[in-house]
This record gives structure tokens, sequence and C-alpha cells, in this order.
């Protein structure tokens, strides 16, 4: 085991070199400058706009350039956003908090519906209950977010002015007023990414639970007269739920990854919203680490995805 | 001044033009300084003069701006600001959908830096909605009759407002001034506002509450420097120490301690900025709102919604949403659009180089000539295919005026020579009596050269809707049109390498928004002098980029770099205008407003010249 993980991280390693050189020379070769809002603005001369991309070392050969922000990476310095000139780690966590809340909340939510709506689909299934479920099911995850955001805003907020849609990370309200604030302004977006992710979890649910509740020991289960109820959540559930168990964990870089189109429709500060804003501006030090921390994310949870999976199902060994 | 009617509506050569401009404001110049004469004299009321000059064509400002140059006081600048005592307005809440990213007036990258900054720092002077200076930071404007302008430009004095104090506590002084001149011209510093100080030689300072700036040659734009949006003022006291290289790890530089309206409370780069009323500030009453909220973040549509139909903000910045759905949105009932006049211009270029020839590795190059537009009547032809009403009526509405000149704002330099007009069958007849005849494919053509024309754009709906009306125009001129659009953020780029950036210019026709950031459009017309020609020597960074070069309009312009006399510069400008209008390789289109979403009630004051938070203290509701 010990063997196994050492190797793994060693083998991580050139991944993720690999992927941070594809990222950087991505990054450099696409077109676009930080500073070309200067240069519509005539009253700044261009001479100002050369100088920035010389102090900023823009203008070094790709290699030198990547070569350089590894080493900085390498020693914690993620380097300074050049539109806010801020440090990007200040940067990103300040944006942590409403991604965690947000995109985290819409996980929960997502598997609170998906699990039970799954499993009571598949113990009856083409039954009426499994027919609206998967009709369901399909209809959420093919309705883009965008779409179901600008409806809920359009029905909430513009008609019936219950829900504010812009997201505010510092509320002023104190005590419960706070939380009924928070959780407001959080119930369209949860609402959105959790429905469009239980959709797509009904279904595993549903045919893992398939695969399961035909095996003879369910069958052995039920000749020995247990509660259905104690057969379904103690012997079907629990297998069932390893394949699911590992797709919510590779499932867990996106929490901290954001959701770069809900997070715009409704301007909520998490982490997709900031990377969108650095790609717009060509923030290049932010885009980098951003999508840098993100490869880590997958790469680490890949990795816990399969030690769970061996832990859930001693079948399965470590060689 | 009867304005040039003569010459109203005749097509003339760009000369005949000039020179009757010139006879004609020499005349009136001389009527012009007696009247004068009077008003100082007493001979004549200042409210009689102002009028006479209405009658001549003359607009309220301009009167007003010789007035004051020639030593008679100037009506004082008042807004309308009904509170009574500061505070007691509630939260004022403001959404920017491009999220202000920074709050240090010397980075500000893009207006909307500039907009977050300001909120906390104030420059000595703003410029207001008719493109007057008014008093900020300084307890009066400078003028010459005051003495506080030197005759020849060559150095200002700006008296400071005695008793305004830094968020904390310490005075504002000349040092602070002295500081900012020094901290933004210092290279390394990396600051973006080094072209507004580089023509000043030294500050000096006269009392703790002036200053004289001395500019190193004639400066008649002396009000750059400290005024208006990036003359905002930083404290010497918390930036000192961080002038030069080590200027981004001013910790202040997120902090912001200015001498604005509104203390910082709390700054998220790209998410929200708050603020609280600060009980010191310098002027009485102000400012009404007890607490400042701008967030950042989503898109313009959302913005709208948010202040017009929602009503859950107080006021949406920099709306460019089609004026269509503004108006659906409007019908939501909770707030308006407002639309500020700027000299914003939209127009089509005419490259006068050719770019299909390779000249020492350079195409577009200043020693070709372009094969079609060379040909005055194919400049004419296109200029009458245009159709700027139907452009204004149909694309922009209230987001873009028709216009036919360069400078359409302060309306005192506005030319009344020029004018526009949509005629397909004179655009063929002027073709066709040049000898552009049409071949077989119905397309004209001229010494075997067809009339065929590559027009690009950065890609932007109202844009592509806007370069399919003049193709089809141009079409039943038989001139054959390819519609081209680059992704803004490369056509607006300065990537050397990169062909499809606006300033190479490797096409034949193009057309982007270029903005006017001063009243005084003298830097503004920089961009038709010969020697800032976009060529490979400046790296493309040329502010020239049709390469129309004309001697005539050189010797203006250099004219104009060293007139100091407001009536002067006023013929000037117009002059200038009507040279490259006539030139016809600029095509003037539309005329773009700034347009802002206000929540019914909110008074701003707003300004096509400065911040549109410019007069924020002065913000007040009305119930």
């Amino acid at each position: 085991m010990g063997n196994y993980l050492l190797r793994r991280l060693i083998v991580a390693v050139p991944s993720l070199l690999g992927i941070s050189l594809i990222l950087f020379v991505l990054l450099a070769l696409a077109p676009g400058d930080p500073f070309g809002e200067l240069a519509s603005n005539p009253n700044i001369p261009p001479e100002v706009r050369e100088a920035l991309r010389v102090k900023f070392g823009m203008d070094d050969p790709i290699m030198v350039r990547y070569v350089r922000w590894l080493v900085a990476m390498i020693h914690g310095d993620w380097g300074f956003s050049f539109a806010s000139r801020v440090n990007v780690d200040t940067l990103i966590l300040q944006r942590i908090p409403a991604t965690l809340y947000v995109v985290g909340t819409a996980q929960l939510l997502a598997l609170i519906v998906a699990i039970p709506v799954g499993v009571l689909a598949a113990r009856r299934p083409y039954s009426i209950f499994d027919q609206i479920a998967n009709t369901f099911a399909f209809i959420g995850f093919s309705l883009p977010t965008f779409f179901t955001g600008l409806l809920l805003i359009l029905i909430f907020s513009v008609n019936l002015g219950w829900l504010p849609f812009v997201y505010r990370a510092d509320i002023q309200a104190t005590g419960w007023m706070w939380w009924w604030e928070n959780f407001k302004q959080a119930v369209m977006p949860v609402t959105v990414l959790g429905l469009y992710q239980a959709a797509s979890y009904t279904r595993y649910v549903r045919s893992a639970v398939l695969d399961v509740i035909k095996l003879d020991y369910v069958t052995t289960a039920r000749s020995k007269g247990l509660d259905e109820s104690k057969v379904i959540v103690k012997h079907v559930v629990r297998n069932a739920l390893i394949p699911v168990v590992t797709l919510v964990a590779l499932q867990m870089p996106t929490v901290f990854g954001g959701a770069i189109v809900t997070e715009q429709i409704f301007r909520i500060p998490g982490i997709g919203s900031l990377l969108i804003s650095a790609i717009l501006a060509n923030d290049t030090p932010v885009i980098m680490a951003v999508t840098f921390v993100f490869a880590c994310l997958v790469v680490l949870f890949n990795l816990i995805a399969d030690i769970l999976y061996g832990w859930l199902d001693p079948r399965i060994s470590f060689r | 001044m009867r304005p040039y009617g003569a010459l109203k509506g005749r097509r003339q050569p760009a000369q005949i033009v000039a020179e009757g401009l010139e006879k004609d404001t020499a005349m009136n110049e001389q009527n012009l300084r007696r009247e004068i004469a009077a008003v100082k004299e007493g001979r004549l009321s200042r409210r009689d003069f102002v009028q006479r000059m209405l009658a001549l064509g003359l607009t309220a400002p301009l009167a007003g701006m010789m007035l004051a140059h020639s030593g008679v006081a100037m009506a004082a600048q008042a807004f309308p600001y009904k509170p009574t005592k500061a505070g007691g307005g509630g939260p004022l809440r403001i959404l920017f959908w491009q999220a202000p990213t920074l709050l240090n007036p010397h980075f500000a990258i893009g207006a909307k830096d500039q907009e977050s900054s300001r909120a906390f720092y104030e420059p000595l002077a703003g410029w207001d909605a008719e493109g007057n200076l008014v008093p900020v930071l300084a307890a009066e404007i400078p003028s010459v009759a005051n003495g506080t302008v030197a005759s020849d430009g060559t150095w200002v004095v700006w008296k400071l407002k005695p008793g305004v104090k830094w968020h904390d506590g310490q005075p504002f002084t000349a040092e602070d001034v002295i500081f900012n001149w020094k901290y933004a011209s210092t290279p390394e510093t990396s600051a973006v506002t080094i072209g507004d100080y580089k023509d000043i030689k030294t500050i000096e300072k006269i009392d703790d509450h002036t200053v004289r700036l001395v500019f190193s040659q004639p400066t008649p734009q002396w009000f750059t420097p400290f005024v208006g949006g990036r003359g905002a003022i930083i404290p010497k006291h918390l930036f000192g120490d961080y002038i030069g290289a080590k200027s981004r790890e001013a910790p202040n530089n997120l902090k912001p301690v200015g001498t604005g309206a509104y203390l910082f409370v709390d700054f998220k780069p790209g998410d929200m900025l708050t603020g609280k009323l600060n009980p010191d500030y310098h002027m009485p009453n102000r400012p009404y709102f007890d607490t400042l909220e701008i967030k950042g973040g989503g898109d313009a549509v959302s913005a709208a919604r948010a202040v017009l139909q929602t009503g859950e903000f107080d006021y949406a910045w920099n709306l460019q949403v089609e004026d269509e759905i503004l108006v659906k949105l409007e019908a939501g009932g909770t707030g308006v659009a407002e639309i500020v006049p700027t000299g914003n211009l939209e127009f089509i270029l005419l490259n006068a180089t050719d770019p299909n020839v390779e000249v020492d590795g350079e195409r577009s190059s200043l020693k070709t000539r372009h094969p079609l537009f060379s040909d005055p009547a194919v400049r004419e032809a296109i200029n009458l295919l245009i159709d700027r009403t139907s452009i204004q009526k149909f694309i922009y509405g209230r987001g873009g005026i028709a216009t036919a000149n360069c400078i359409n704002n302060p309306e005192r330099y506005r030319s009344k020579n020029t004018s526009f007009e949509f005629n397909i069958e004179k655009a063929n007849q002027i073709l066709e009596s040049a000898g552009w005849t049409k071949g077989a494919s119905g397309v004209r053509e001229k010494d075997g050269k067809p009339l065929k024309i590559v027009f690009q754009t950065s890609t932007n709906g109202p844009r592509q809707k806007n370069q399919a009306i003049i193709k089809q125009a141009c079409q039943k001129a038989g001139i054959e049109m390819e519609l081209k659009s680059v992704v803004g953020s490369v056509f607006f780029s300065s990537d050397i390498a990169n062909p499809d950036t606006y300033s190479h210019f490797y096409c034949d026709m193009e057309m982007y928004l270029m903005t006017m950031a001063s009243p005084e459009p003298q830097v503004f017309l920089s961009q038709y002098v010969s020697w800032e020609a976009a060529t490979k020597a400046n790296k493309w960074q040329g502010r020239n980029i049709s390469r129309w070069q004309s001697k005539e309009f050189d010797d203006l312009y250099n004219e104009l770099t060293r007139e100091l006399d407001p009536v002067k510069r006023a013929a000037l400008y117009i002059k200038l205008n009507d040279t490259v209008c006539a030139g016809r390789h600029v095509l003037p289109e539309l005329n773009r407003p700034r347009v802002s979403g206000i929540r019914k009630g909110l008074q701003t004051h707003s300004s096509g010249w400065d911040n549109d938070l410019w007069q924020l203290p002065s913000w007040y509701r009305e119930s």
C-alpha cells in the first residue's frame, strides 16, 4: 500500500510538469495582451505599454518565462496578477469560500436527490416512478445551466421579486438575518447546479443498483426473511455505492474549481468567475495558477478515488 | 460669429474650406475682442454678451470661456444639491459588470479601475458635462486673468483647497502634489499615468497650499496633470517609501486612504468594494449616502436589469447593451438609461497604403499607395454608401448618433461645415464619371483593377450588422466587399507578430471606436498627423492607423500645439476636423455616448469628460 502510494505520487510529478508546460505554452501562444485596453486610450503613450510589458517580462522567450514561473512556483511564489497587481494566492484564497459554499452545497443537494431517487427507480425498473425519474434526469442534464439559471432569474427575481440575483460575499446583516440572506441568495445557483448534477448522478445510482439488486446474495437475504428496507439499505445500496463514491471523488475538484457559467450569471465571487475574468483580461499568472491548481486537484482526487475504491472493495488490491 | 454659413452644404476641396475659415475667424476675432472689452468696461452686461453670442450661433460655454480668458469672472459652477446634512441616505449600491481590480489611480489599466480609485482619491479639478473645469482639491481654477497661468503657457499655479484632510487625519498639502508627479514620472513605478506628467520640468512649492508646475515647453494643455480621471492624487505619507520598483509592495495599493467622500472599508479585487461616509469630507453636507457598495462581475445586460427592472441596485456603469434591450428593460419602471454625451467616435478608415504589397518586410508600407483609394472618387463614393441614419436607427439607437465630424463634443468645437448623405445613385455617378465601369460580373473596374475591398472590424454584434449594411449598399454601386471580423482581444492587442491587429491594418478598410478622454481634442487629433503613422519601425505603436498624410493638417496641428488663445484654438479644432473629414480617408460614422443605468430619483451630474463617479460626493436621491 505504502509502496503503491509512493509510486503513484512519483508518477504524478512528470504528469503535472507536462500539464504545466502545455498550459504555459498554450497561454503564451494565444493572442491577446493584458495591456490591450491601454491601446485605445490616446492619453497613454505606447511607450508606457511597452515598458509594462518589459517590466512584467512578457517579451522574453517562452521557455525562459516558463522556467522562471516554475522555479518561483516551486518556491511557493505564485506570482502576481497583471490586472490587480495583487499576489495570486491572495486572490485565490479570497475566492475559495464562495465557491466551496455554493458548489459544495450543490453537490450535497445532488446526492440527497440522486441517491433515493436512483434507488427507488432501480427497485422497480420501468415502473411509472422510474419512467418519470428517467424523463426528468434526461431533461435535467440536457438543459444547460445558463438556460435554467436565466429561467429561474426571470421567474423568481424579475416576475415574482422573491430572490436577489446578484450574489454578495459580504452581507451586512447579523445573526439570523445573515443566515437567511445567505440562504436566499444561494437558493437559485445551488438549485441550478445541484439539479444539473443530480440528473446525471441519478442515472449512475440507478444502473449501479440495478446491477447489484439481481445478484444472488440479495435473493439470499430476501429469502432469509429480512425486512425489505434492510435488504436495500444494508445489502444493496452499500455495494452499489462503490462506483458512485468513485464518481463523487472524481467530481471533487470541480467543487474547488467552481462553476464558470453559473458563477458568472449570479455574480458569485468564486474561482470560476476569477478564472473567466482572468482569461478575458489575458491575466496569465492568474490563469496559470488557477488551472494548475485545478490540475493538481484532479491528479490528487484520482489517487484518492483509487484508494477509496480498494478500501471499499477488498477484492481490489494495490500492487 | 456667423459660423461659416456661406460654406455650408457646398462640397469644396479642403484648402478652400480652410482658407474660408481663416478669413472668417480673423474678421470675427476683431469683433469678438471689441465686445469682450465692452463687457470688461461695463458697457455691456455679461448676460447681454452671452445672448448676443448665442444669436450669432456661438454656444454659451464658449462665450463663457472667452470671457473667462479675457479676465471677466465666470459664473460659479454649481450643481443643484438639496440635502441639508451629510448622511441619512442609506446605502448606495453600484454595479460594475467589469469588476474593478485595483485601487491605485496610477495603475488603473481600464476605466473600471479609474472609477474604483476615484471613489476614494480626488484630483485637483474635474471636467463637467460641458467640458469646463470644476475645482475639487483646488481652491480655484487657474487662469491667465488671475495670473495663475503663464501667458506663454510655460507654467501654471494651482492653489490648493485649505483644510482638506486625508482619511487618516493628515493634512493634504503641496508636498502630496509634488510627490504624485515624482511617483508617476519615475519609470520604475510602472504608472500608466506617466504620460500625463512627462512634460513637467519641475514643480515648485510656493507655500503649503500653492504649487507652480513648470513645463519644459509652452503647454497650452496645462490642465492635463492632476486633472480628471487620471489626475487623482495619492498621499505622500503612505506611498512615499514605495516610489519606483517597490511600487507594487505598498500596502495601501489595496487600502486607499484618500480625500474622498467615502472612507475605505473593504476590497476584494474583481468582486466587491465597500466604503462608508467620511464625516470629515471637505465639502459641506456631503455625502448623502451612509455606505457605498461597488459590486463587480457578470454581464452588461443583467447589470441593466438589476437597476432598470428589479431595482436591486442604484446605478449600473457603462451599459454596453443594444438600445432595443434597454428600452424593454426600462419598461420595468425602476430606473432609466442615462445617455451621457462624449467625444467617442466610431469611424471607418480607408487605408492610404497598399496592404497587398510587401516592402522591406512590411505590408501597408508608407512607400506604397492604395491602388483603389488613391482615387478620391472611390473614397467619396464609399462615404456616400454609408447609411449612417439607418445604422443609428436600427442598430445603435440612443447609443450612437450619426455624424459627419471627427470632433463631436464639446459642442463648442463641433464643426457645422460638414454634412453626410446616403446616396447610392450619386455614388454610382461619381464612380462612372471617374472611369470605373461595370464589368461582366457587375463589379466596377478601371485599368484592370476591380473594385474589390476587404473590410475588417472586431467581433461584436452591432459591428457585424453595421458591416452588412455597408456591404449591401456597396454592392448596389458595383463595389464588391469582403467582410472580416477579428476577435476583440486580438484586434486591439499590441502584438507585433499578429497581422490582424487594428494597428497593422493589413486590409483595405476597417472600423472601430476611438475614445476621446479629454474635452480638449488636441491629443485626440494627434491620431491623424503624419509622424504618428503606424509602421514596422515604431512596432505599429503609431496612432495614425489609416496612414493618411497631409502637410496641411500637420501644419495646422503644430500651430495648435503652440496656441494658447481659446478662441483661436476653437477655430483651429474646427479647421483640423474639416481637413481630416475632407481627406475622406477617415470617415466618421457615429458619435457614441456613454450609457449608464440609474435608479429613479438618483442624481448623478454625469459628465462624459470625466469618470462616471466624478461627482460621487454630490450624488443624492430625490424622494
